[in-house]
Formats: C-alpha cells, structure tokens, sequence
C-alpha cells in the first residue's frame, strides 16, 4: 500500500474524536471530518449514529434507521447527546470560534456564514473544530465575532467541552491549567516550529509531542477502497 | 367551507410596507420562491425578514426591500455563501438581528405559543450578546439556579410558506423528507399565505402520504396559492431537486442584469425564462 498522506492522518485524527463517545450522534462539517467518522462507525466506535446529510438517520450501508429533521436535530443538540466537528473561519487560544464575518459586524469586511448553530452547539455537546489549512488567518490572538464559545467565555457552562481541534498540520486540545490551546499531536513530516510560524498566538507545546498515530492497514483499506475511494479528501487537504 | 385560493399576487397585495414577514424553508431548500417573486413585482418595501435566509434573503436584500433581517445564517448550501445577501452586508445596506439556529426556533415556538419569551441554553458567551444589546437573560426559579438566553417572541405580521400540497381550505402537506419550520411559520404569524405545487381535493391528501404529512393545520392559514415550480430554484423533494445550473447563474451574474432578464415579468414568463435559459 502507497504512503500514508497527510489527509488520511487528517482522516484518522478527525475519527477518533469520536472514540469512546457511545451511542450518540456524530455530527461532522466538512469531507475529512465526514470521513473520520465514517471510520469511526466502521471500527471502534460502532453505536455512533450518522445522518446522510439531510433527515435521515443511516448506518453504513445507507440503511435508513430514524429520521432526524433539522427541528429534531436542534432538539437532539440541547439533550447533548452528539459530538460536533465544525468549521472555524477564525479560532483563539481559548477556542473562540468564528463563523460569521471577518472585520466590524456592524460593517463586515467579508459576510461569511454568519453565527448559524455555533451558539447551541457549544453550550449543549461537545463541540471539535476542523480547519484544513492551518494559518495565521484562523489561529488568531482574537476572533472578530464569538460563534462557539471558547473556555474564557464559557463560565464554566455545565455542558461546554471542547474535546480538539484538528488541523492539517496536527491535533490541538486545551488540557492546560488555564484551558488554553495545547498542541497534542503532530501529523507526521510537521514541526513544531512549522506549526508554532503558522499559528497567530502563543501555543502551549509540552516538552515531547507525540506524533498523530498511524491508520491501520485495515484502516487504510476502508478509508481509500470503501468510504472516500473517489479521493474527495485529497481536495480538502493535498497529500 | 371557505376557499382560501387566490393569486400570488392577491397574497402579496395583502402585504404592507413595514411589516415582519417570515418565510419558510430552509437555505435554498423549499422556499415560496414564486411569492418572493410576486412580493419583487410589488411595491412592499421597508419589511423586517425572519428566516433561515437562503435565496429568498438575498433577492430581498439585493432589491432593497429589507430594512431588518432576523437569521442565523444565509446560505445557498451547495454555495456557502449567498452571494448577494453577503453583497448588500458588507455594503451596510440593512439593519441584522443576528440569533443562533436553535435561538431562532425557540423565537417561533414561543411566537405560536403567545408566551413572550422561551428560555434556551444558546447565546451565553457568544457574541450573539453583544451584537444584540436587547437579548435579556432569565435565572431558574428552582435549586439549579441556572441562567438562560429569554429568547422574545418572534411573532410576525405574515407568513410565506411552501409545500407539496394542499387544499382549498388551507390544509398543507410536506412530501420530502423534512418539514423544515414553516407549521411554525404559519402558526407564529397573524396571516399565513401558503403556496403549494398543486391544490387537490382534501381526501386526496392523504392518498399522497401518511396523516402525518398533513404539516399546516388550516386554522392558520390565510390564503392559498397553486404555483408549480413555486420553489425553483430551490429544492421541492420528492417533486423536484434544486435547479442547479440556474442557482449558479443566479450566484454569479450581476442582481440587476438577473433580475431584467428573470423578473421582470409575471411568474410565467419567469418559467419561459428560466426554461430557455437551462
């Protein structure tokens, strides 16, 4: 089997946010997240529930099993019972996340989506982040306009946990003593100092980083021969 | 029993300048596109907009007919980002009360139940806050103590929906696999205008689907109108998917050479147009 690229560390980084998380819904943004968690049902976290996109509860195969529309889908989130991987237009060091716009919200420089479910998701389940390209532009000292709620911001919420964020660089988590980002892993061909230049703030970097495992080979053969064999992944993050 | 058909324009000529107008669907899934399209030919302007925005915000905007837009978000969702509803933002050219998806939910529960507000666990911490300084909180009565977003009511002065189908008499009928908000919708306004791909006869209704596709009760509608391709370009399942050939050229070309060439005109030559050009 050819090497490992980095979108399939990034596959593998993304799925085991979802490992040990029990029968809940799994709700990923974006073709790798997508992917990861379809890899994750697929192997060590098999009572996941995974929806089609759209209103539909689907196991593996596509077999409809429930049916989730949007209004059942934001209940479902208030009952916390679903771990999210967003996208994040901008992210801090505590994990405020932006979604919305880029400069004055009065007066944005750059409409984007704007705040969609951020607010919901953040204080209800927990909520990752998935950033493809890991730059100066989205880890920022400070984010123009809060969608998810960071640890700062949070007033220790009850149900507010940001498990990780995964980049294409490496995986981040905020397991420090202020709750603080912390690099937690690195893909593989990544270095410290590679991440450290592309980050707008000041990461926690602990004495020895481990590196971001390596798929399995059953791993590898489900995730190029069974659930992305079209390569949509190599889109998001080239090889 | 009364009959409650009438003409999207008829629907449309009972809107005012200045009215609070929530329309349905979500993105650019199932939107009363042909109502939007008549309220374009009307002279109703200066409308405060409720939705979870997809075309229908940003044909609104574009043609300056929003004075306040209350969403979580404006998509095309096969095109992130709406185009022209992003344009008519960054210009400043109307006024955002920017909620949370579940926030917004919670505005149109509490709207249909005539409570003032429903507390939700969204909002707190994000600048949601900030950015709308009239969001008050509320405290749990009981031992937990717990503070919460008291998310007002958003009532409306009038409804835009559309379904599958529906009857005469107001009773509407969801075919696809979501029924988005737009019972919400209806029940939350004052006058509920739905448009639906074809009126049948009532006992039809439920030869189409299962009772529990029958979404909007009749007692919240105020008008109905038969307008086929009532959606396009927005998806309509099962009866049709997205047009997206025609949402592309409508994301890319320029609002006042779209809206010459597809709206102009009444809603056939609308569908004439949209026909040649796809």
């Amino acid at each position: 089997m050819s090497a490992v690229t980095r979108a399939e560390y990034c596959v593998v980084a993304c799925a085991e946010a979802w490992r040990g998380a029990g029968e809940i819904l799994a709700s990923p943004m974006g073709v790798i997240p997508s992917v990861g968690a379809r890899l994750a049902r697929r192997t060590f976290s098999p009572e996941l529930l995974l929806t089609d996109g759209e209103a539909l509860l689907v196991g593996v195969d596509g077999t409809v099993e429930g049916w989730l529309p949007y209004r059942l889908h934001l209940e479902l989130v208030t009952g916390g019972r679903r771990h999210v991987m967003m996208g994040a237009s901008q992210i801090d060091r505590f994990g405020n996340q932006n979604i919305s716009c880029i400069g004055d919200w009065a007066r944005p420089v750059r409409q984007l989506l704007g705040v969609r479910g951020a607010p919901v998701n953040t204080l209800n389940n927990p909520t990752s982040y998935w950033v493809p390209r890991h730059s100066r532009r989205v880890f920022v000292e400070k984010v123009d306009m809060v969608c998810g709620v960071g640890y700062d911001r949070a007033g220790g919420a009850r149900h507010h946990r940001i498990p990780r964020v995964v980049s294409d660089l490496g995986v981040f988590d905020f397991a420090t003593p202020d709750r603080s980002m912390r690099l937690a892993s690195l893909h593989p061909g990544v270095s410290v100092g590679e991440v450290r230049e592309a980050t707008g703030f000041e990461l926690a970097v602990p004495a020895e980083v481990p590196y971001t495992r390596e798929p399995t080979a059953a791993e590898l053969r489900l995730i190029r021969e069974v659930i992305d064999p079209d390569g949509t992944r190599a889109r998001e993050v080239a090889s | 029993m009364s009959d409650k058909t009438m003409s999207a324009d008829e629907a449309v000529s009972r809107l005012e300048s200045g009215m609070t107008v929530g329309i349905g669907g979500w993105g650019s899934r199932r939107k009363p596109m042909a109502l939007v399209r008549a309220l374009l030919r009307s002279p109703v302007t200066d409308l405060t907009v409720v939705s979870y925005g997809g075309p229908d915000v940003g044909m609104l905007a574009a043609a300056g007919r929003i004075r306040r837009l209350v969403a979580a978000f404006a998509t095309l969702d096969s095109i992130p980002l709406e185009p022209h509803y992003r344009a008519a933002r960054e210009r400043g050219a109307f006024a955002l009360t920017e909620v949370d998806e579940a926030m917004f939910l919670w505005g149109l529960r509490a709207a249909a139940h005539r409570l003032p507000f429903l507390p939700v666990r969204a909002g707190l911490g994000s600048d949601v806050m900030r950015v709308n300084p009239g969001l008050r909180t509320v405290t749990s009565p009981y031992e937990d103590g717990e503070t919460f977003v008291a998310m007002p009511a958003l009532r409306l002065d009038a409804a835009l929906v559309h379904v599958n189908r529906a009857d005469r008499r107001g009773n509407g009928q969801y075919l696809g696999p979501d029924p988005y908000f737009d019972d919400l919708f209806c029940e939350a306004a004052d006058a509920a205008y739905v448009s639906c791909e074809r009126i049948v006869d009532t006992a039809e209704l439920t030869k189409a689907g299962p009772p529990q596709s029958l979404l909007i009760k009749r007692h919240t509608v105020t008008g109905v109108v038969e307008a086929p391709q009532g959606a396009h370009f927005t998806s309509c399942a099962p009866d049709y998917g997205r047009d997206e050939a025609f949402q592309r050229r409508y994301a890319t070309t320029p609002w006042p050479e779209f809206a010459a060439r597809f709206l102009a005109g009444d809603e056939q030559a609308y569908r004439a147009a949209a026909g040649e050009a796809t």
